[in-house]
């Protein structure tokens, strides 16, 4: 079987990845002046234990058939994709400048034809998840032995299509595919409670017939696990539910709402890298 | 003296226009928030106007409206098609409800809705959306709603107004309240300049000559008036004395004020932030077509998705731009002769 070996040898080496590339995304929205950092910043640990751990993939083969598919369906928070593309060896680092310049590989939202690396265009939530279960319905087709990854926004599971999605994986039986809910409880205007409450979602996706897993998002060791073991759910396709706060690694990003689309100014980004490079035992100028 | 030949501007815009620096030195404001403002206004005005929000209330400013009036407004999240059938249901049940997202999630994702729920129900809903055409610029073209006036002017029973500056939006606001059934209101993401004084005769189907000239018409609507002033600005220095028509209304379409203009000026060019097919440009030449066919030229984005950059850059790079109006304008002068 082709598989790309793991390239982090141990959980600490994750999250020291993570930690990189929550810096990157953050000076990222700084230069373009605009961008989304609070639910970028709540996906990267579960984006950088799939590009550094789980996923099969090559960066040097972007095309490769077999290749595992991840799909941001939450497609506003792609500066957390850029950077573990960045990281990952898909785009060059001087892409990290470039975010929604005229003729940039980096769009203000994920476009699947400029940027090598984004399996799925996305930025109208709601779409995701139901390509996915398109490319994880071709893999059976084709007999190719890949898996699809997609993460959703947990506002993004108010839209009716990820419901219709929902009710057709399992009847489809598709058990290549897992799905990561970022569950950082909040939503554009406000906590997700104060608009339109999704609880109970682990009965929800269980009696559409769900595989369901429940982590904490920011703790490696699960997050690894729990991806893991979702290749062995069969004959089911998995959801996990992972709990993480919008903004983390920021204090004054955490549970802030406001920091769904607003950039960090000069002074702030400064904090920001501060606080995330003293969490991770790492010096501000060794993350470049 | 070209100063004279201009109709309901602001004071200080013919100067503007005249040094190019409208963009910089002029008042903006995106138009979502002209909008949120009138609504205060309206719900103050109208206790069955209510506001219903899909979790971009923030973006479009319209949160202001449940802060003052709690009891009428409804955020019902991440879910556009809901929220317009919800809407219509509103309507025939005695109230008036606005709509407000961006042009793409409502006229995409709830265009069923928009057609079979409101349209042919003849409900009496306001869909407000912001972020058309390529206003939101830098996020990309997944958010510009560069079909919107397609899309909503297909739509049989529903009027389109495309307004191009704060004043006209709040007139906009307060018309559709007024008029009976579907009106959709496409508004801007990125700040327009504020281009009319309180002089500007506002009405549903009317388009309005802001500029004199007998040589050839610009007919615009939303943040194209802006470049089509200053194209006629351009055009005036090289001799050419270009009518201007703001022409805010895409349905009803003012037939009348468009067939005056072909015949007194001879030459047509439509510009507008929204593909050529089945907006301003479509709606002229089909008119026209069938009414007294002059040399037309239409301006707009021509089967393509643009992608994330600056505003202004945008619509240098497709086609939009003042620069490449002012030469449409001297293609059509020049084809005058031929018919
Ligand atoms: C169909 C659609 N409607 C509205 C939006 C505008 N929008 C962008 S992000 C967002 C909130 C998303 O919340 P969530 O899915 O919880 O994402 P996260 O908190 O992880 O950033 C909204 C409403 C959109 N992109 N697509």
């Amino acid at each position: 079987m082709h598989t790309s070996p793991p390239v982090a040898a141990d959980i600490r080496e994750l999250e020291t990845i993570a930690a990189q590339i929550r810096c990157d995304l953050v000076r990222m929205i700084h230069i373009a002046r605009m961008g989304h950092p609070g639910g970028s910043l709540s996906a990267a640990d579960l984006v950088t234990a799939l590009y550094f751990q789980v996923m099969r993939i090559d960066p040097a083969r972007p095309d490769w058939p077999e290749r595992d598919r991840f799909i941001l369906s939450k497609g506003h928070a792609c500066p957390v994709w850029y950077a573990a593309l960045i990281r990952r060896g898909y785009l060059g680092r001087e892409c990290l400048d470039t975010l929604r310049c005229l003729d940039s590989l980096l769009q203000g939202h994920p476009d699947m034809v400029k940027t090598p690396g984004v399996e799925m265009t996305a930025g109208s939530l709601g779409h995701g998840l139901s390509a996915g279960l398109g490319m994880a319905l071709a893999a059976r087709v084709r007999g190719l032995n890949y898996r699809v990854w997609v993460m959703i926004g947990d506002g993004e599971t108010q839209e009716g299509s990820i419901w219709e999605a929902a009710m057709a994986a399992p009847n489809l039986r598709l058990d290549n595919l897992t799905v990561i809910l970022d569950r950082n409880r909040i939503q554009n205007d406000d906590l997700i409670d104060n608009i339109m409450p999704i609880e109970p979602l682990a009965a929800k996706w269980k009696s559409f017939g769900w595989h369901v897993m429940e982590i904490d998002g920011h703790e490696m060791a699960q997050v690894v696990d729990a991806l893991e073991a979702s290749r062995e759910a069969e004959p089911q396709p998995v959801i996990i539910i992972a709990n993480t706060v919008k903004g983390k690694g920021v204090s004054f990003m955490e549970d802030n709402p406001f920091w769904h689309g607003n950039a960090p100014d000069a002074d702030q980004t400064a904090q920001a890298l501060q606080e995330i490079c003293a969490a991770a035992g790492l010096e501000v100028a060794d993350v470049d | 003296m070209s100063t004279s030949r201009y109709r309901y501007l602001r004071p200080e815009v013919p100067e503007l226009l005249r040094a190019g620096t409208l963009f910089r030195d002029g008042e903006k404001r995106s138009t979502r928030f002209s909008y949120a403002d009138e609504m205060l206004v309206l719900g103050e005005q109208l206790d069955n106007v209510v506001m219903l929000n899909a979790d971009v209330s923030k973006g479009m400013g319209t949160f202001t409206f449940g802060q003052r009036f709690p009891e009428r407004e409804f955020n019902l999240g991440i879910a556009e098609q809901n929220t317009i059938a919800a809407a219509a249901g509103m309507a025939h049940a005695g109230l008036i409800p606005f709509v407000s997202t961006y042009a793409i999630f409502a006229t995409l994702r709830g265009l069923d809705m928009i057609r079979n729920s409101v349209c042919y129900t003849h409900a009496n809903v306001k869909i407000a959306c912001s972020h058309a055409g390529i206003t939101p610029a830098e996020d990309g073209a997944t958010h510009q709603g560069q079909e919107d006036l397609t899309l909503m002017r297909a739509m049989p029973g529903m009027t389109v107004i495309a307004p191009a500056d704060e004043l006209t939006t709040r007139r906009a606001v307060q018309a559709a309240a007024e008029w009976q059934g579907p009106v959709y209101i496409s508004m801007t993401k990125e700040p327009v300049p504020f281009l009319y004084d309180e002089s500007y005769p506002f009405a549903i189907g009317r388009a309005v000559t802001i500029r004199e000239g007998d040589d050839a018409t610009i007919i615009a609507n939303r943040d194209m008036v802006a470049q089509a002033l200053l194209a006629a600005e351009s055009a005036a220095a090289e001799g050419l004395d270009v009518r201007v028509i703001d022409c805010h209304t895409l349905k009803p379409l003012d037939e009348e004020a468009i067939l005056v203009a072909a015949r007194e000026t001879g030459a047509i060019v439509t510009a507008e932030d929204n593909i050529l097919v089945g907006g301003l440009g479509s709606a002229v030449a089909e008119l026209l077509i069938e009414h007294g066919p002059v040399p037309m030229r239409r301006i707009g984005i021509d089967e393509t998705f643009a992608q994330s950059g600056p505003y202004l850059d945008l619509l240098e790079r497709y086609g939009l731009s003042a620069g490449h109006i002012v030469q449409a304008v001297r293609e059509v002068v020049a084809r005058k002769g031929d018919a």
